[in-house]
């Protein structure tokens, strides 16, 4: 009982008795390769990025645009129907501006990352990305942005053939 | 479906690192709540146990290795699992063992050991992100609920004071929790928009810690209840809902697989209009603005007014409708799955007035409590009345 409750169980640790060899401790350092097969949709999805293209899958039954593809549509549970090209620009749904890398550690040049959503694909189809050439102050939710593509030698069927996405230029489309 | 009750809960202290095992942590844990409840493991039906990715204990299908400690050995036993969600998801499967008429007395541990990854377990967080569309941008976990909070507050128009003040509350709250590892006495707003900047918006104090824990509760039918306790919660709703997979493609702004889990708990609970149902309230905190999404999620104010019930102060202890009075996971910790321990423990306690110190100041009859997880997408609510 939280008042009538009198020891509450459990020998706390600092992190230097933990990794310095003040409490016994065994260790392990795993090695397990992994090698995803992408599917139907995906595959074609990394194909395409090669190309420097988008592409979607249609939904006929709900008439929505999926992107990134897949080859069924989670909301009508019915297969997905066409290949649809989208666009390589689209609009900033929201971001971060990090200071840490993958693994927690800090760094001094932020990260600006967050999720787009397509041009020519349904609302809210989008997936998460890199922005560039913006700063604290200029990144907005709502800002219009265009794919830098990696050049074409440099592709490699992956996310990261796009390295980023900057703000769209005036007239530009 | 038959009534179940709640009749004892248990929790270790959260830290960082403990000295004790998994195994050792729900001994603990689950010997407490046992002696709260007057029985013995030897009464016991059925064992669930919670527990979240095996990744950070480093030990594959952990929930047959923390079995002995749970209890379960020679007993029907099941580990259930829905990322963050488990901490009341956990009770939530304990209570179907119950209502069902299978069991009429279930010990319900839940464990999580988030020391064992090093440096931190950041590194295993990085094996939940989709490997192919993900994985090659190197995200890290806070990435997203940096998105998600940034997109909250814009759509919203929510400075991040109005945000800040619920870190302030909570890792104050938490003071009174003997189990606590973050709590502070003296924090203030600015502390907490001064502390180092992670991924903006999100700052060093807007998080909860990682830490090692278990907690325990002990459920049984009503006829059980009422022969062996004095100290009795009736569980009176449940509910979970989980968002599609795709999370680039969900709305973020309003957490509608909570509001949902929260609609099928009040119906069960013949709650219809939760804002003056409901007296004390464990929304999932893990982060400060979470705490405000899911109190909007559990239906308790408008969307977007969570900030402001802080502001005008209906959310203390003292207020009309205390949330987190444990302190949360901001301030005790976030032993992920073990939370259970200052979630449906602690509305347990509050319920039956064993809570102390934190004990809330409105005579609470009914209370809820939610827990979130899997990809930002997993709702589970459990509705609580007073025996």
């Amino acid at each position: 009982m939280s008042e009538r409750i009198k020891h509450w169980p459990g020998k706390r640790l600092s992190s230097k008795e933990l990794t310095g060899g003040k409490v016994t401790t065994t260790s392990t350092d795993p090695k397990v390769k992994y090698a995803w097969a992408c599917g139907e949709a995906i595959s074609r999805f990394l194909e395409e990025l090669k190309n420097g293209k988008l592409i979607g899958r249609k939904c006929n039954s709900c008439n929505q645009i999926l992107f990134p593809p897949r080859m069924f549509c989670e909301d009508c549970f019915t297969p997905t129907n066409e290949w649809v090209y989208v666009k390589d620009t689209g609009t900033i749904e929201t971001y971060s501006i990090s200071y840490l890398d993958t693994d927690a550690r800090r760094i001094k040049d932020p990260i600006y990352v967050g999720v787009l959503s397509v041009d020519g694909a349904s609302e809210k189809q989008g997936i998460m990305h890199y922005f560039g050439e913006v700063t604290p102050k200029t990144i907005k939710i709502g800002m219009k942005v265009k794919a830098v593509w990696k050049p074409k030698k440099d592709r490699e069927g992956a996310i990261t053939d796009i390295k980023y996405w900057r703000p769209l230029r005036r007239g530009e489309k | 479906m038959r009534k179940v009750a709640c009749i004892g809960a248990g929790m270790t202290l959260f830290w960082r690192r403990l000295q004790e095992t998994g195994k050792e942590m729900c001994w603990e844990a689950a010997s407490m709540a046992l002696d709260q409840a007057g029985l013995t493991l030897k009464d016991i039906d059925m064992v669930v146990l919670g527990s979240a990715p095996d990744a950070f204990d480093g030990i594959h299908m952990k929930g047959e290795n923390l079995l002995d400690g749970a209890g379960g050995a020679k007993k029907p036993y099941m580990r259930v699992f829905t990322g963050g969600g488990t901490a009341v998801f956990t009770p939530i499967a304990a209570w179907w063992h119950i209502a069902s008429g299978l069991a009429n007395k279930v010990l319900v541990l839940c464990e999580e050991k988030m020391s064992s990854v090093f440096p931190h377990p950041q590194s295993a967080f990085g094996h939940i992100w989709d490997p192919i569309l993900d994985r090659p941008l190197k995200p890290n976990l806070v990435w997203i609920f940096a998105m998600e909070m940034n997109r909250y507050m814009t759509k919203h128009g929510i400075k991040k004071e109005d945000i800040a003040r619920i870190a302030v509350k909570n890792k104050r709250n938490a003071v009174d929790h003997p189990c606590a590892q973050l709590p502070d006495p003296n924090i203030t707003v600015e502390d907490v928009l001064n502390s180092e900047v992670m991924a903006w918006p999100v700052q060093r104090l807007d998080i909860s810690p990682p830490s090692d824990g278990a907690s325990a509760l002990v459920k049984t039918s009503e006829k059980v209840a009422k022969k062996v306790s004095d100290d009795i919660a009736w569980v009176e709703g449940t509910g979970w809902c989980i968002d599609k997979t795709m999370w680039t493609c969900r709305d973020l702004v309003f957490p509608e697989y909570v509001a949902r889990a929260a609609k099928q708990a009040y119906r069960m609970a013949k709650i219809d209009n939760p804002r003056k149902q409901i007296h004390v309230a464990e929304p999932y905190d893990p982060f400060d603005y979470k705490e405000c999404h899911h109190t909007e999620g559990l239906l308790l104010c408008d969307k977007g007014k969570a900030p402001s019930m802080t502001k005008e102060g209906i959310t203390y202890r003292d207020g009309d409708l205390p949330i987190c009075p444990s302190g949360g996971l901001l301030g005790v910790g976030n032993p992920i799955a073990a939370t259970m321990g200052i979630k449906a423990g602690e509305i347990y306690w509050q319920l039956t007035q064993q809570a102390g110190k934190r004990q809330v100041k409105n005579d609470p009859e009914v209370g809820v409590c939610q827990a979130w997880g899997d990809l930002m997408q997993y709702g589970s609510v459990l509705v609580m009345r007073r025996g």
